[in-house]
């Protein structure tokens, strides 16, 4: 019953903001939604349900061990985007509002779907509603990226759903009886027919792994990440992105199961350590801060994929490193857009000096960075230690090398970026807007907030997280 | 039965190889239109008695894929004013010969694949290939944004023809939802094209180059 809330209450509430009249109330169903959906999440954390055998949906041990920080990401940015959305309120908010609560709902929907197919649904659903999000600023741009983003997901989309019915495929050609549940199709185990198998995974991960923004299906993501408003790449980044790995993973199970174990783990360390190295090329490069954090939203995916690869103890980092990484890139995104609104502009030829102008945004920024580069004592630092260790259990020295390396480049190319928008003399467009655009702590605690989460997963991981962790990776990779 | 059955997915392959080969826009959308319809008639030759569910699918499928979206994709054809599609990526000869390339290369995947005994004698998962690499090579080699909607939809279509394998084991909340999402997917690209259309007045996608590097 609680599982079922966590999709109804954020559509209810998405139906409610739309019906609502008043443009400067309805930004506070936000967080009235968020509270109520990480209060559930927590709850279920603490108490997981009986799971019901054959059902379509249910908060399993993998949901357990994800949904809990996609909801705790929901409730910080939704406070956020109360100040957000009083600050910008010559832009109409009722699509807005809406699709922020759909987008949660689905989301939920789609974390604990146990059908393959349901699954497929609500990551489609999932896409769609993001569009209007993305167009939010209305300009031109802003519509580019949209189109983008909708042409390269909607492929991706459709090629997981071709992959989805290759595997429906494979089990009914292996004596199925058309039952896409992941327990069943797990339990047919090796009679799943091969070649429709191997079809399958190929599609899927994809379909899925564009859909999560692995290179070189990752182009959309820094247009949809650069023009999107801060909280909406904050939860593309932590949630949608977090949703297409679980899909990953659920598809891993079958195909493991049925004896393509060695398959999954070779292409899904080739396309991580692929995704890194193109990630650290392009950081190197880039002069826009917020194209910066989708290129650093590649390499994490990359990280993801690794860690997905390397066994038992590399699911158990992943599963570590989606909270570090996606509560810590909600203070970087809630902070640049704080500075991009300041400076009117996002490249560095046209923002400097920062730190006097947002002096507040300028500091959780730079201290995000290096969390985010896994400086410790932050979670990243021992989420991407313990994937390291994986690597050197499994002994993949290559893998070790290539990952240190490529977070090494990664590290160059950020600080540079963020020590050229944060140093040196303001300049004349951000002076002159400066001065109206105040730092309030609307926009301020929300982005701390999230440091202040990421300090704690690395000081003092709760042994509840160890223990929903554990029991997920378990489950993904069985220890004979 | 499967006579009449490859005949028509065997139109559906031709329809998808002219829709590669022509350089005016109506006449691509006329093509994944009856695409679309020959599609949909296709759950209806399937099975000797018709299941009234298979039926709502089958009808369904002819009013969105044949009616419904080609008139939204012929209205954001007139509001652009356009009806060619000058300078391709890749010209329209060597997007046809691409194309019937990988129509033969998806027979030759299809036949490596082993298939049920009911399955065997059909061309739908050579057919479901072929569509689909065909609406990949048309959304990826033309620049205008109608022309890649286009390719979508015979993208899409490819699909659909891939999940008639499946239409008598999925349980009824796939096949609901495969519809609903994959024709409300076209619809928002509609309205997205209905926007950009009024950014960009000539409705070409590479003039939408500001995001890069």
């Amino acid at each position: 019953m609680k599982e079922f809330l966590l999709i109804a209450i954020p559509l209810l509430v998405a139906g409610l903001a739309l019906a609502w009249p008043n443009e400067r109330t309805r930004p506070w169903l936000l967080p009235v939604a968020g509270g109520l959906h990480a209060v559930l999440a927590l709850w279920l954390l603490i108490d997981p349900p009986v799971l019901i055998a054959g059902a379509w949906f249910g908060f399993d041990p993998l949901a357990r061990a994800v949904l809990p920080m996609v909801s705790l990401l929901f409730l910080v940015c939704s406070i956020y985007g109360v100040a957000y959305l009083q600050i910008r309120s010559e832009r109409k908010n009722r699509i807005f509002v809406t699709a922020l609560l759909v987008m949660l709902g689905f989301l939920s929907l789609a974390l604990q779907a146990q059908n393959l197919g349901l699954l497929w649904v609500a990551a489609e659903a999932t896409t769609l509603v993001t569009v209007p999000l993305l167009h939010f600023n209305g300009t031109a741009r802003a519509f580019e990226a949209s189109w983008k983003y909708l042409l390269v997901g909607g492929t991706g989309i459709a090629l997981s759903l071709l992959g989805s019915f290759c595997l429906g495929y494979a089990s009914l050609h292996g004596g199925g009886n058309g039952d896409l549940t992941f327990t069943s199709l797990v339990a047919q185990g090796a009679s799943l027919t091969r070649p429709w198998l191997i079809t399958a995974w190929v599609l899927l991960l994809a379909g899925y792994g564009t859909k999560m923004g692995l290179a070189p299906m990752h182009t959309w993501k820094p247009d949809a990440y650069g023009e999107a408003p801060g909280m909406v790449g904050a939860l593309l980044a932590g949630g949608t992105t977090t949703m297409a790995f679980v899909a990953i993973l659920r598809v891993k199970q079958v195909v493991d199961a049925a004896g393509g174990g060695a398959m999954t783990e070779r292409t899904l360390l080739a396309f991580g350590l692929f995704s890194m190295l193109v990630a650290a090329l392009f950081l190197l490069g880039t002069p826009d801060f917020k194209r910066m954090l989708a290129y650093s939203s590649v390499e994490h995916m990359g990280i993801l994929a690794v860690g997905a690869a390397l066994g038992g103890a590399g699911i158990w980092a992943a599963l570590f490193h989606v909270w570090t990484n996606g509560l810590t890139k909600g203070a970087l995104f809630l902070s640049a857009g704080n500075i991009r609104r300041a400076a009117g502009a996002q490249t560095e030829d046209k923002v400097a000096g920062m730190a006097w102008r947002t002096p507040a945004s300028a500091r959780i920024f730079v201290v995000g960075i290096l969390a985010l580069t896994a400086c410790p004592p932050f979670g990243v630092f021992f989420s991407e230690l313990k994937i390291i260790l994986a690597t050197f259990q499994t002994n993949q020295m290559f893998a070790a090398t290539a990952f240190l390396g490529c977070l090494l480049f990664a590290f160059f190319g950020m600080a540079r970026l963020v020590f050229a928008i944060v140093d040196g003399r303001p300049r004349a467009a951000a002076r002159a807007t400066g001065k109206q655009l105040r730092e309030t702590p609307g926009v301020i605690v929300p982005p701390l907030v999230f440091l202040a989460l990421s300090l704690w997963l690395g000081l003092a991981t709760p042994s509840l997280l160890r223990d929903a962790w554990t029991a997920a990776a378990n489950i993904l990779f069985p220890t004979p | 039965m499967s006579g009449t059955m490859n005949l028509l997915i065997g139109l559906a392959m031709g329809l998808s190889l002219l829709a590669l080969a022509s350089s005016r826009l109506p006449s691509v959308i006329r093509a994944a239109a009856f695409q679309g319809m020959v599609l949909g008639t296709l759950p209806l030759l399937l099975e000797e008695k018709i299941h009234w569910l298979v039926a709502i699918v089958a009808v369904g499928t002819i009013a969105v894929k044949g009616f419904i979206i080609p008139n939204l994709l012929r209205r954001a054809l007139r509001a652009a004013n356009i009806d060619r599609e000058v300078e391709p990526l890749l010209g329209f000869v060597p997007s046809l010969l691409l194309g019937a390339a990988a129509t033969i290369g998806a027979a030759a995947l299809a036949s490596e694949l082993p298939l049920l005994p009911e399955h065997a004698k059909s061309l739908l998962v050579p057919g479901a290939f072929a569509t689909v690499v065909c609406g990949f090579i048309l959304l990826i080699a033309r620049t205008k944004a109608i022309s890649q909607v286009c390719g979508y939809l015979i993208l899409e279509n490819g699909i659909y023809l891939f999940g008639l394998l499946l239409i008598n084991t999925t349980p009824l909340l796939v096949e609901a939802g495969i519809l609903l999402d994959l024709t409300v997917a076209v619809f928002v690209i509609g309205i997205i094209v209905d926007r950009i259309q009024r950014e960009f007045d000539t409705l070409d996608t590479r003039k939408l180059t500001s995001l890069r590097e």
